[in-house]
């Protein structure tokens, strides 16, 4: 049952000779054998990790175990963003995310499932088969690193790398019951992870417990001068704000009058209780509403990805542009839509001014709460099929999300109900201002420690 | 539906996109194009008037690199054939993109 350890207890069990990387591995190999099937978390498993692991003891991440998203390029390793366009794709060359986590002694289990290109939030339309949710598997796991997200909730693997663009960490962290920490954008390199939309693209973890987090972001972060976004500024040691108190932090509750969410709301408002009887003040506030910030994101990500995706022209990356499944070619072609001569105007210009208007409003708002919170996802996993024939489903899934993701905000999904008869969860996200990924930290590892959260990880 | 994008409209992005579509997928395409312009449209009831563009959102500029190689990022020819579909004496195999004239 090692597989059910958090990183920093594998860490610590590793290197203090608890157990042994053979036994460690053996767990986890045990469980993907009886579960990966079923639930089609990973496309392609890594069959060196525990030789790979081994030597690792010494180094800050000790030789654990981590699942990663199929969009990194890992050299010499399959690599196909859930894209039967990238069938046989096997890069040259590792993602800055995949060379810092080896250097820090992380190894790759597998490559995890997601919907094709990240284009989704379901895992639905993965070109190799929807993931199921391993806490309900009539459930979807959302998306777009839905197998990541799995892989953690189901101990398939310690812990996990995403990677979000709007949602896609937070939201299938938040279906699973697990917890995802998308950071600012520009705090982890985008180098070597296939693109989507260039300019909210962020890597990040999806983990057992906010330390987790922590512990993983410490390591994935930094300035990449093979990134020309990446962030010049140090890199803070971002286990520095776990177990600190949040007396006196100025806690504001936005999209709590959505319909649709209701519940969720309902919830998120008992639950915050715990913060304030920490010391903490919670109050609901009114923040510019989310259902433009679907117009600004299905523009700009339409956009970005027309253009990203124009590379897959079956000269350099195996199969030829006939291999898009529908989701990649309808978005590649609205994109194109949009930035037509004539439209771009009308469409581009037009979201782009209103992601100012976005950018400004939370500005204002961190003037005078420190972060801000409200329900990840509007509710609990959907069911299985649900996204059929809908165009716009991951979009207004992801809604409360998305005016984050395109302010580029730091965010945090951490679990805060979960519902005894179909074992599903609700998840709250945490969002601070540019460069505060400490704040988010400091406030979701308080509420995780000072709740039954931990007791519900054992019942899964 | 407000808008109404024609599956000869999505005909013609096809091909400014590259994207090979069957007569059946444009018109399940110019459906949900229809859906998703809609949803755009909302933003118009929104005073833009004087608010700037938001291109990005870390403030940097003009990030520039020396103009020097990095070896760390170069491929060898046999690197950078790895994935290729076809290759010939050590080059990409591309489609003719261009055909002789009265050929």
């Amino acid at each position: 049952m090692l597989n059910k350890l958090t990183l920093a207890q594998t860490i610590e069990g590793l290197k203090n000779k608890k157990f042994s990387h053979r036994e460690l591995y053996a767990d986890v190999q045990k469980n993907i054998e009886e579960k990966n099937k079923s639930l089609n978390i990973y496309l392609t498993l890594n069959n060196q990790a525990l030789d790979q692991a081994e030597k690792l003891l010494n180094t800050p991440l000790a030789g654990a175990p981590i699942a990663i998203k199929d969009n990194y390029c890992t050299r010499d390793f399959r690599t196909t963003a859930s894209a039967k366009v990238l069938d046989k794709f096997k890069p040259q060359f590792d993602a800055t995310v995949i060379k810092k986590l080896k250097n820090a002694g992380g190894v790759m289990i597998g490559k995890t499932n997601m919907d094709a290109w990240a284009h989704g939030s379901s895992t639905e339309t993965s070109d190799y088969g929807r993931t199921l949710n391993p806490r309900n598997t009539e459930h979807l796991p959302g998306g777009s690193s839905g197998g990541s997200a799995a892989a953690v909730a189901a101990d398939l693997a310690i812990t996990a790398l995403g990677t979000e663009t709007a949602g896609s960490i937070r939201q299938p962290a938040a279906w699973c019951g697990v917890v995802g920490l998308k950071p600012t954008y520009g705090r982890v390199s985008r180098y070597g992870v296939a693109a989507m939309a260039s300019s909210t693209d962020s890597p990040g973890p999806i983990t057992k417990t906010v330390e987790d987090a922590a512990i993983l972001l410490n390591q994935i972060a930094g300035h990449d001068p093979l990134d020309g976004t990446s962030t010049a500024q140090t890199t803070p040691d971002f286990t520095q704000t776990l177990n600190t108190p949040v007396k006196g932090l100025k806690i504001g509750v936005i999209y709590h009058d959505i319909t649709g969410a209701e519940f969720a709301n309902e919830k998120l408002m008992e639950q915050l209780k715990v913060l304030e009887n920490l010391g903490a003040t919670v109050e609901k506030t009114t923040a510019m509403d989310p259902h433009y910030a679907i117009g600004v994101y299905t523009v700009v990500q339409r956009g970005e990805v027309s253009s990203n995706l124009a590379r897959y022209d079956g000269v350099r990356y195996g199969n030829d542009r006939s291999y898009f499944s529908d989701e990649a070619k309808r978005r590649q072609m609205l994109g194109t839509y949009t930035l037509s001569k004539g439209y771009a105007e009308k469409y581009y210009e037009l979201a782009q001014k209103v992601r100012t208007l976005f950018i400004e409003d939370l500005k204002k708002l961190f003037n005078t709460y420190d972060v801000l919170i409200a329900p990840t996802s509007p509710g609990f996993a959907k069911k299985i099929g649900v996204t059929e024939g809908q165009a716009m489903f991951g979009e207004l899934e992801d809604m409360l999300v998305e005016a984050s993701s395109v302010a580029g905000l730091p965010g945090l999904n951490v679990p805060y109900y979960r519902d005894e008869k179909t074992n599903l969860f609700l998840g709250m996200d945490i969002i601070a201002p540019m460069w505060r990924e400490d704040l988010v930290i400091q406030v979701g590892d308080a509420f995780e420690k000072n709740t039954a959260w931990n007791s519900w990880r054992t019942q899964s | 539906m407000k808008n109404s994008v024609t599956p000869q409209i999505v005909a013609h992005i096809a091909k400014l996109a590259n994207i090979p579509v069957t007569q059946v997928e444009q018109e399940k395409l110019a459906a949900g194009f229809s859906e998703t312009l809609d949803v755009i449209d909302e933003l118009n009831k929104l005073d833009v008037k004087n608010v700037p563009t938001a291109h990005q959102v870390t403030g940097l500029e003009n990030v520039w690199r020396e103009d020097t190689i990095n070896p760390n990022t170069i491929f060898t020819q046999q690197e950078a054939l790895a994935n290729a579909a076809q290759t010939h004496n050590g080059f990409f195999v591309v489609s003719r993109i261009l055909e002789e004239k009265d050929a």
